[in-house]
Parts: structure tokens; C-alpha cells; sequence
């Protein structure tokens, strides 16, 4: 049982009213991991993690928190599990730091609180009642509350919503030192920077199952490379598309744009790239980058006198891996 | 310090289990003596109506012998028990449960049990006050309890604990916290108006008689003055108590929704 993993989950089903909220969801959650469950609103990531909680009782399947059944085997698991709930879950006629005392005073050997205080910025508003909190000082506290205890796992279920920047990297930090600790966390989140910054894995859910997943650096590294630019508006993809694989073909930087045009106009082999524009001013080119490929659309850019503000080449973001899995439309 | 390094066993991870208990009960405690309206309500409200009724004849009570303040002390106390152990603690309980606060406590070592626990334990703590509080006001009015009513009326406000409480908890775990909030405040003054608290169920007009005598809030107020009165609690309000205890109980079971 000590090398049992910290969340196993086996064909999770949960049903609200019949309605299959999670069909059939596999997970395995390491320790001294982040673990992402990454997937747009509704797709059961929240009813998932509540059944690791022992907060929901599965209707099929099997969850295994550090070997152990939360359900059955609640008691055994608590002072060894860490929750941060979306909705915070905190008394909002209580002060800051005393809900942090309170919950510590649950366990035989809290962390310090002062220490654990400092650490995410809780001091300055110790005093303040919960009800008077900012959204990002609440998930702070939530996420104290969460750690306080020393736990083996830790849930973390949006931990960084409404935070600033500066919360936001306390926060990371945090989950990272306690990742080096040893500690299991798994996180549900819709942002893709924090999943790819902060987890190992990554479970990208919708519909209630699982559709991809994979260490964040496969995730990322599966499919072709890109180039990301950011110009004005309206420029002619088409052309673009033909000027680059033109440059590639001939495999040099150096052809005029009037070889460009030539090549355009020759136009009878199928282009290797593919460019459009993802939202106005902002265009991404798909398809066998090389170095070519980047100075020629720079020099293509320069022609169309479109000054160029932002380039990016390389792997996908997890943006584009979690878009293309579940659909660019908004639900 | 390193958490994998940790190699106490399991169970002695949590705080020991009275330990988690008091922390609870002490919370749940301080939340309700801080709160503003909740003091209005649990302590005000009581003695305010101990002076008033007391002190005018705005109400015509047949004392039976008694004095005005040792035939209305009793009613009073029953009805500081129903002020907190079921409209302060339905409210306190709906908001705690809209804002994900039982759910939170409930996967800390306290779980569901040592929550519930510190809620009772913090309820039997704020009547403490209201009864020192009230008899204080009482005593200075010139009530003059019967001295070996004070156990009989121990266990009829335990018995009245439970059954509120359970009422409160009911409501807590069913309906939303807006709808928590108008119905308690409104069944509280229901219950102290036509409820058989401060006026005995028998001296109330017609078919109230007969209504009042069954409620919890008519055997409490009975049992408090059986107990101040005559030194005994009279049995069928006992058998009331308890059964209201045990059907409130077992729906607050059976329906009570954590989230």
C-alpha cells in the first residue's frame, strides 16, 4: 500500500436524474506529480475529483485514493487528503486566518500556520472576515486550508480562478515545493497555461471520459510544429501558404519576392503548409517548419509593409491540443 | 520537513477526536455569539419578552396562583431553547451549506459526524448563556423557580435540543438558505404566538387547545413549566418530545443534502 499510486480511477460513472455526468473515466494520478484534468465546463471534471473526495458515492466503477476506498474508507483518509473546493467552502462570517486556524487544529501535526500564512500573502488580510475577501485572497485561503495538514494528495478544483499574477505564481509555487515533497496533486482547471506550466500529466475530459491524455510534454510534442504570428489584420493566408512552400521548395532564404511570385504563379504542386488566420491579426502556420520557413514569412510580412509583433515558432500549446480535441465552439 | 518521511500511523495524524470536537464546538460558538441577529434573536428577543409580559398586562394569563414572572420565566427559556437550537441553527446550518462549508469540514478528520457533534455542542453552549442571561433577568424580576425543578428542566431543555435541532436541520438540508431564513424566523414567531410556549396550550382559544398540546413548542413549554412549577415534568410531554425527536430525526437523516 505505500507504493500505491495517489488516485486510481477505474470506469468512474456517476449519474444525476440518469444523466451520466461521468461515463466511464480513467485516471491514475502519480505521487510527486501534478496531474491535470483539463476539459471545458460540465465535463465532469468537478463530479470526478468529488468522488476521489468521498464528497459523491460512485454509481459504477472504482476510486482508489492512496489504495484506500474514500468512501468506505473516509475515516482512514482524511488526515491524509487535502481539498480545495471550487466554491471555496469557507464560513464567510469567520475571519481569515482563524478558519485556517480552525481547520489546522484537525490535525495532530499541522504546518505552521504563520509560516504557511506568509508564504501565500494571507497577513494582510488575517483579520478580514471571509464575506469581505476578494475572490483571489478566498482561493488563497482555500488553498491553505487545503495543505495545512501535511496530506500524501491533494485535490485542488480550479485553484488559481479570479487570482492575480502574483497569487498565481505563490500558488504555483507552493503546489511545486509540495510536488518535490512527495505529495500527489491533482488539479481540475480550464486553463491551459496553468496545466502547462504546472502538471506532468494531463487528462484532457469531456462528456464525462476521457478523450486524450499523456505526459504534457508528449501532449505538446504530438502533432506538426508552427509558427504563430501576430500582424495586422486581412492579410492573404492563400498567398502566404504558396509563398512558403515555394521557399521550401527551392530550400533558401535568398529568392527575391519576385521568385516568390513566380512560384505563386507556377502554382501547380500542393502546398505543405497550411496558414490561417485564428482570430483577426493573429495567423498560424501549420506544416513542415524549418528555419526557411520562418525568414520567409518574415520577409513575406515585410512586403505586405505588415509590421510584425509577435512571433512564436514551435511545438503546440496545450491551447491547441485541448481546442482540436474538443471543438473551437463555445458551449 | 517532508511529508513521505511521515511515518506515524495513520489515525494519529488527525487531532484526537474530543480535540477535534471542542475546536468545532468552539467555532460553531463564537460564530453564533458574533453574529448580530442571531443575538437578537437567541437573547434580545427572549428577554425582552420576559420584561415586557411581566411587567404590562398586554396579555391576560390565567398564572394559576403564580406570580407573573414565575409563571412566564419557564415559557421563556423554552423559547430561547427554540431560538437557537432550531431558527439560529437552521440559518447557521443553510448559509454553511450553500457555501460549501459542511462539505469542506466534512473531508478534513472532523467528517460529518464530529461536525454534527460540534454543532449540538455549540447549541447546548449558547443556551448556557441564554439561561444564565434570562434567569438573571428573571431573578431581578423576582422569580422564584422551584428549586427541585432544576434537573427535571435540564432534561426537558436536552429533550427540546433534540427535537428543534433535528426540525432545524431538516429545513437546513431540504431547502434553499432565502428560503431557510424566511421560514424560520416565521415558524418561530408562529410557534411563540400559537405554539403553547408562553401561554400553556390549555388556555388558548379553541381548536389551539388541541394543536398546541401535540407541538414540540407546546410539550417544551409544558415540560419547563412543569418543571418550575410543580418540580416534575409531565410524561405526555416527554412522549411528545420524543417523538418529534425521533420523526425530525430520521427525515433529517433520510433527506438532509450536503451540497
Amino acid at each position: 500500500m505505500p507504493d500505491s499510486p495517489a488516485v486510481v480511477v477505474r470506469g468512474l460513472v456517476k449519474r444525476y436524474d440518469g444523466r451520466a455526468v461521468v461515463d466511464g473515466l480513467d485516471l491514475v494520478a502519480e505521487r510527486g506529480a501534478v496531474t491535470a484534468v483539463l476539459g471545458p465546463n460540465g465535463a465532469g471534471k468537478t463530479t470526478s475529483v468529488e468522488c476521489c473526495e468521498g464528497l459523491r458515492t460512485p454509481d459504477a466503477g472504482e476510486v482508489r485514493v492512496l489504495g484506500l476506498d474514500p468512501v468506505a474508507q473516509a475515516r482512514a483518509l482524511r488526515p491524509r487528503v487535502g481539498v480545495m473546493l471550487q466554491d471555496g467552502g469557507l464560513p464567510t462570517g469567520v475571519r481569515a486566518l482563524e478558519m485556517l486556524r480552525h481547520v489546522a487544529a484537525m490535525y495532530a501535526d499541522p504546518r505552521d500556520v504563520d509560516e504557511l500564512a506568509e508564504r501565500l500573502g494571507l497577513e494582510s488580510f488575517a483579520r478580514t472576515t471571509v464575506r469581505r475577501l476578494s475572490g483571489g485572497q478566498r482561493q488563497r485561503l482555500a488553498l491553505a486550508a487545503a495543505v495545512v495538514g501535511r496530506p500524501e494528495v491533494v485535490f485542488l478544483d480550479e485553484p488559481s480562478a479570479g487570482m492575480d499574477p502574483q497569487s498565481r505564481h505563490a500558488v504555483w509555487d507552493l503546489v511545486r515545493e509540495l510536488r518535490g515533497q512527495g505529495v500527489g496533486i491533482v488539479l481540475t482547471t480550464h486553463l491551459m497555461d496553468e496545466a502547462e506550466d504546472l502538471a506532468d500529466h494531463v487528462y484532457v475530459v469531456d462528456h464525462g471520459q476521457v478523450i486524450a491524455s499523456g505526459a504534457t510534454a508528449e501532449l505538446l510534442a504530438a502533432g506538426e510544429t508552427a509558427v504563430r504570428v501576430r500582424t495586422r489584420p486581412g492579410l492573404d493566408v492563400a498567398a502566404l501558404a504558396t509563398v512558403l512552400a515555394g521557399a521550401a521548395a527551392r530550400g533558401t532564404t535568398t529568392t527575391s519576392t519576385g521568385a516568390a511570385t513566380t512560384s505563386r504563379a507556377d502554382g501547380a504542386s500542393p502546398a505543405p503548409f497550411v496558414v490561417t488566420e485564428d482570430e483577426p491579426g493573429a495567423y498560424t502556420v501549420r506544416g513542415d517548419v524549418s528555419p526557411v520557413t520562418v525568414a520567409a514569412t518574415t520577409r513575406w510580412l515585410a512586403d505586405q509593409g505588415a509590421l510584425l509583433t509577435q512571433l512564436t515558432v514551435g511545438r503546440r500549446t496545450l491551447e491547441d491540443v485541448f481546442l482540436d480535441l474538443t471543438g473551437r465552439h463555445l458551449r | 520537513m517532508s511529508t513521505t518521511t511521515d511515518d506515524r500511523p495513520v489515525q494519529d495524524r488527525a487531532a484526537p477526536v474530543w480535540r477535534r470536537v471542542a475546536a468545532q464546538t468552539a467555532f460553531e460558538t463564537r460564530m453564533i455569539l458574533r453574529n448580530g441577529e442571531q443575538l437578537l434573536i437567541t437573547i434580545i428577543l427572549p428577554v425582552m419578552i420576559l420584561v415586557g409580559l411581566t411587567q404590562t398586562d398586554v396579555i391576560d394569563l390565567d398564572t394559576q396562583g403564580a406570580s407573573r414572572v414565575d409563571f412566564l420565566t419557564p415559557g421563556v427559556l423554552a423559547l430561547a431553547v427554540m431560538s437557537t437550537a432550531f431558527t439560529s441553527q437552521a440559518i447557521a446550518t443553510a448559509f454553511d451549506r450553500r457555501n460549501g462549508v459542511l462539505r469542506l469540514l466534512a473531508t478534513t478528520p472532523l467528517g460529518r459526524g464530529g461536525l454534527l457533534a460540534g454543532k449540538v455542542l455549540g447549541v447546548l453552549l449558547v443556551e448556557l448563556v441564554q439561561v444564565v442571561v434570562i434567569s438573571a433577568v428573571a431573578l431581578l424580576l423576582g422569580w422564584e423557580p422551584e428549586l427541585s425543578g432544576f434537573l427535571p428542566a435540564l432534561l426537558a431543555v436536552l429533550l427540546g435540543t433534540a427535537a428543534f435541532t433535528s426540525l432545524a436541520l431538516l429545513l437546513a438540508g431540504t431547502l434553499r438558505a432565502e428560503g431557510v431564513l424566511a421560514v424560520a424566523n416565521l415558524v418561530l414567531v408562529l410557534l411563540a404566538v400559537g405554539g403553547g410556549v408562553l401561554v400553556p396550550p390549555e388556555q388558548m382559544p379553541g381548536i389551539m387547545q388541541h394543536v398546541a398540546v401535540v407541538l414540540p413548542s407546546g410539550a417544551l413549554g409544558e415540560a419547563m413549566r412543569g418543571a418550575f412549577l410543580d418540580g416534575s415534568v409531565p410524561a405526555f410531554s416527554v412522549v411528545v418530545l420524543l417523538g418529534w425527536t425521533a420523526a425530525l430525526g430520521w427525515g433529517a437523516g433520510k433527506l438532509f443534502r450536503w451540497q
